[in-house]
């Protein structure tokens, strides 16, 4: 299915209706791991919205990203149980061995580092998230190699 | 009515397999045959923990503990207990002599000390069975509502429980309930109910638990809300973090419609009513009411100005209902068991005005550097050292208790010296924080409360949806000079400027997330202000947390060379032999933590 | 399905109570696995597929096995409840799949409490 079509698909299954933009943008990002700007296009054609206002949607929800993400995302909790418990020297370290900022992608295209404010799972802190995988209870030491079985 | 003895049936699992309805009922039978039935009342308790010597049953005020009861046996224990006062010997329990090999659960002070209403099924039912709620009760409170109470009367006994909003701001729920019916009524517009499951605080999950245990406690209280303000339409916004949550209400509402409990006509009933999961995209700002209602509505969440009331104008303009997970599930309980009953346990007396007092229960996840990490539901009005040492059973590794931060973000962060105080909303607000959503998260003496601090202005200032310019730039500007403080290059009135741009913040921000978010900074400030002086005029850190401000350092005397850490050490920076004392080349370590971690001789010194 | 009465609502309830009670169920033991985000993450998943094979593989037919949300004491997960007829619940803490299949073994078909891996006897007390 091409983009377009693809679109036309999500707006049938959420309704047409402006309320129905952040359900359709999440499936688009779940699908495509980013938000491509010709469906975020289309997607303001069909339901009669500015460009300006979808656009102001991708970008303030954190869930969206206008720009492909890795092949795994490596998510720091940082809430506050995390924190409490050293989350910031797990950032260190990873900003280190990957050499990118929370927010970003490695050129290769296999992580992105990014950060949560709190997965609900306090007691395991610190954590790291990485796809769907909870890796609980972390160390610096325990990081590089729980995060080498991630091509 | 006032009974001088309550003979305690225990009707937990275990004994009713042995018999302990029949045992029950014979009890009541002979009781009444005796003529004591205006004296002596029989009580079905929940699981007394003694199964295997089951049915129990407990005379009080005697303490007199029977197992083993038969049926055959309610005769001699009407009339010799009870009657005459003689304790039948041969049904008394005889302790064994050594001691039970595995503790009763109500005696670990971790379950002894709660009290549970909202997770009342937690590891009890499957949440995803429908069946298994309907066993315990549920829905027995929405039937009542629909067919015995109007929804007047409905909205008068949530008033009169004194329940206040669980998400954070402890509003009466009948109060709210009451608004939006009336705004509807007047303006003739068809009102909505919200739950709000954006759980945002960091270090809280209660909301998370809660639908996860018991999905349908929440749709139950939800179908009661919509009764009262007489709505068909209705929505539960949860974030996208909790996917099991979500996937188990969403089959939890696919039964409710196949069993027409949503839908038409529910109960075999006129009303109508149905709820749709609409899933957040990752902005704490949704959490806030206004915020979360544009969301709803496809929008940018951003809140809008105070003085219109979401009960009255919310989603799309409607009068909204909304109340948090917490709330909503607190809800049956209170049609069921009466207002009377809810106002008995918690703080204050509610009955006549819902903000004198905390009634019921308040669900806390206790985190941090505490040895029982979990969630726990106790009565409004424990004190926090009752909640951190008996239940949380204290802080970790001998360290000492430090500060805990309750409310979430915009919380604030409590000394030693306030351990003793009673847990409820207005308490709360009184030392400067706030009840909040519900987290606790305890620190040691290994926390910097400047970072702590940090971390939540950190926290705000990314959350902030930047509409208005007090929060956005103020504390922008306070992060700017936490950041230096901690960095060593703090100045000399730094403090001062801090209270100032937080007086600003709180005072002309539009929505509640600006008007509390300096509240992390003030309180620190309040109760910890030697630890920013020390940052400032003598650049340490007594926490050993602000990394510019520490070196580590391994004591050669306590050091016995077990190259642990030298193993451990990300940047290999630590040099030693095998039982020689080790030590860190200071230029490349990274101050990662992790040879303190590992060392167990204490040999790593952070100063 | 046709759609509930308020009667209807009430016999659900007590054929419901049936089918979670043990005896009706010509049940010999129940075992919850405490399933919340909490207990998953830990690693619950994989003590509930050990305990399935366990009984697959006994041959084993009259043990019920059931999930549950969290059961509170997240630090402590993967927890489960060991529920044998007539006796009181236990719950355990701390479990991996090795752990979960000796205590299938000793416990469940053996009737005897592994103490090691157990933090209590009972249930909760609700209001």
């Amino acid at each position: 299915m091409d983009s377009r079509a693809k679109v036309d698909a999500l707006i049938a299954k959420h309704g047409y209706d402006e309320a129905a933009v952040i359900a359709i943008l999440q499936d688009i990002q779940e699908e495509k791991r980013y938000v491509p700007a010709d469906m975020l296009r289309h997607l303001a054609e069909r339901l009669h919205l500015s460009l300006a206002r979808l656009y102001g949607i991708a970008t303030f929800y954190k869930a969206f990203s206008l720009k492909p993400k890795g092949r795994h995302v490596c998510c720091v909790c940082t809430g506050t149980a995390c924190h409490v418990k050293g989350a910031p020297t797990l950032i260190d370290k990873l900003e280190q061995d990957l050499k990118i900022r929370p927010g970003s992608t490695t050129p290769d295209l296999r992580f992105t580092l990014e950060t949560v404010n709190c997965v609900g799972a306090c007691a395991l802190a610190p954590l790291v998230v990485v796809d769907e995988d909870h890796l609980a209870k972390m160390t610096v030491a325990k990081l590089e190699k729980g995060l080498r079985s991630y091509r | 009515m006032a009974y001088r003895t309550h003979v305690m049936a225990c009707t937990g699992t275990g004994c009713v397999a042995s018999g302990s309805f029949e045992v029950s009922r014979a009890l009541e039978q002979e009781i009444a045959k005796a003529g004591l039935s205006s004296e002596v009342q029989v009580v079905r308790t929940g699981c007394q923990g003694f199964c295997a010597e089951g049915p129990i049953v407990v005379v009080q005020p005697d303490g007199v503990f029977y197992c083993g009861v038969k049926v055959k046996d309610a005769p001699l224990i009407a009339q010799e207990h009870l009657l005459k006062g003689r304790p039948v010997k041969r049904l008394m329990y005889t302790p064994p002599k050594e001691k039970a090999p595995v503790p009763a659960l109500r005696d670990i002070p971790f379950f002894a000390k709660q009290q549970l209403l909202v997770l009342r099924n937690r590891g009890l039912i499957d949440p995803e069975r429908i069946e298994d709620y309907v066993a315990v009760g549920g829905y027995t409170a929405l039937a009542k509502a629909l067919t015995e109470m109007t929804p007047a009367q409905i909205i008068e006994e949530i008033k009169r429980s004194g329940l206040r909003g669980r998400g954070g701001g402890g509003f009466p729920a009948g109060v709210k309930w009451e608004t939006c019916a009336h705004a509807a009524k007047e303006r003739g517009e068809e009102p909505v109910v919200i739950c709000n499951a954006d759980e945002g605080d960091p270090g809280a999950f209660m909301d998370r638990s809660i639908i996860e245990c018991d999905p349908h406690a929440v749709i139950e209280g939800m179908i009661i809300g919509a009764r009262a303000v007489g709505c068909r339409e209705g929505f539960i916004y949860i974030r996208h973090e909790y996917p099991i949550a979500r996937e188990r209400l969403e089959k939890a509402l696919a039964q409710c419609r196949e069993y027409g409990l949503l839908g038409r006509n529910i109960l075999g009933t006129d009303m109508r009513f149905d709820i749709r999961i609409v899933q957040g995209a990752g902005a704490f700002v949704c959490g806030e009411s206004t915020a979360l209602m544009a969301s709803l509505e496809g929008k940018v969440g951003e809140p809008r100005a105070k003085y219109i009331h979401t009960v009255e104008y919310g989603y799309k303009n409607r009068p909204s209902n909304l109340n948090n997970v917490e709330t909503w599930a607190n809800v049956p309980l209170i049609v069921n068991r009466g207002a009377k009953w809810f106002g008995s346990m918690g703080t204050g007396d509610v009955s006549e005005n819902p903000w004198n007092g905390s009634s019921g229960t308040k669900v806390f996840s206790l985190v941090g550097k505490i040895n029982n990490t979990g969630l726990v539901e106790v009565p409004m009005g424990l004190t926090l050292r009752e909640i951190i040492f008996d239940i949380g059973g204290g802080i970790p590794k001998g360290r000492r208790f430090k500060a805990v931060q309750t409310g979430g973000p915009s919380g604030g962060c409590l000394p030693d010296s306030l351990l003793d105080m009673p847990v409820d909303f207005d308490e709360l607000t009184k030392v400067g924080s706030m009840m909040g959503s519900g987290g606790m998260i305890v620190m040691d003496d290994a926390n910097c409360m400047v970072d702590v601090a940090r971390h939540f202005i950190k926290f705000l200032q990314e959350e902030s949806c930047g509409k208005c310019v007090p929060c956005r730039e103020g504390l922008r500007q306070m992060g700017n000079i936490l950041n230096r403080i901690c960095a060593g290059e703090g100045q000399e009135g730094d403090i001062q400027l801090l209270e100032e741009l937080a007086d600003t913040v709180v005072n002309i921000s539009l929505c509640a997330l600006g008007g509390s978010a300096p509240n992390p900074v003030l309180s620190t400030i309040k109760y910890f202000r030697p630890e920013y002086e020390a940052h400032i005029k003598d650049h340490k850190c007594p926490g050993g947390q602000c990394k510019n401000l520490v070196t580590f350092w391994i004591d050669p005397a306590k050091c016995n060379g077990c190259l642990r850490c030298k193993k451990d050490c990300p940047q290999d920076c630590i040099r030693g032999e095998l039982k020689q004392p080790h030590s860190i080349d200071l230029v490349a370590c990274i101050k990662c933590g992790s040879c303190e971690d590992v060392c167990n001789q204490d040999a790593v010194v952070v100063r | 399905m046709p759609k509930l009465t308020i009667q209807d609502l009430q016999r659900m309830r007590e054929q419901a109570k049936q089918t979670m009670n043990l005896r009706s169920q010509n049940a010999r033991a129940k075992v919850t696995v405490h399933m919340g985000t909490c207990g998953i993450s830990s690693g619950a998943r994989e003590v509930m597929a050990a305990l399935l094979a366990e009984i697959e593989g006994s041959g084993t037919t009259d043990v019920m096995v059931t999930t549950a949300g969290c059961a509170g004491l997240c630090s402590r997960e993967p927890m489960a409840t060991v529920e044998l007829l007539g006796e009181a619940p236990v719950k355990y803490v701390d479990l991996t799949p090795a752990k979960m299949r000796k205590l299938f073994h000793l416990h469940v078909l053996g009737k005897k409490v592994v103490v090691e891996y157990a933090l209590a006897v009972g249930s909760e007390t609700t209001a």
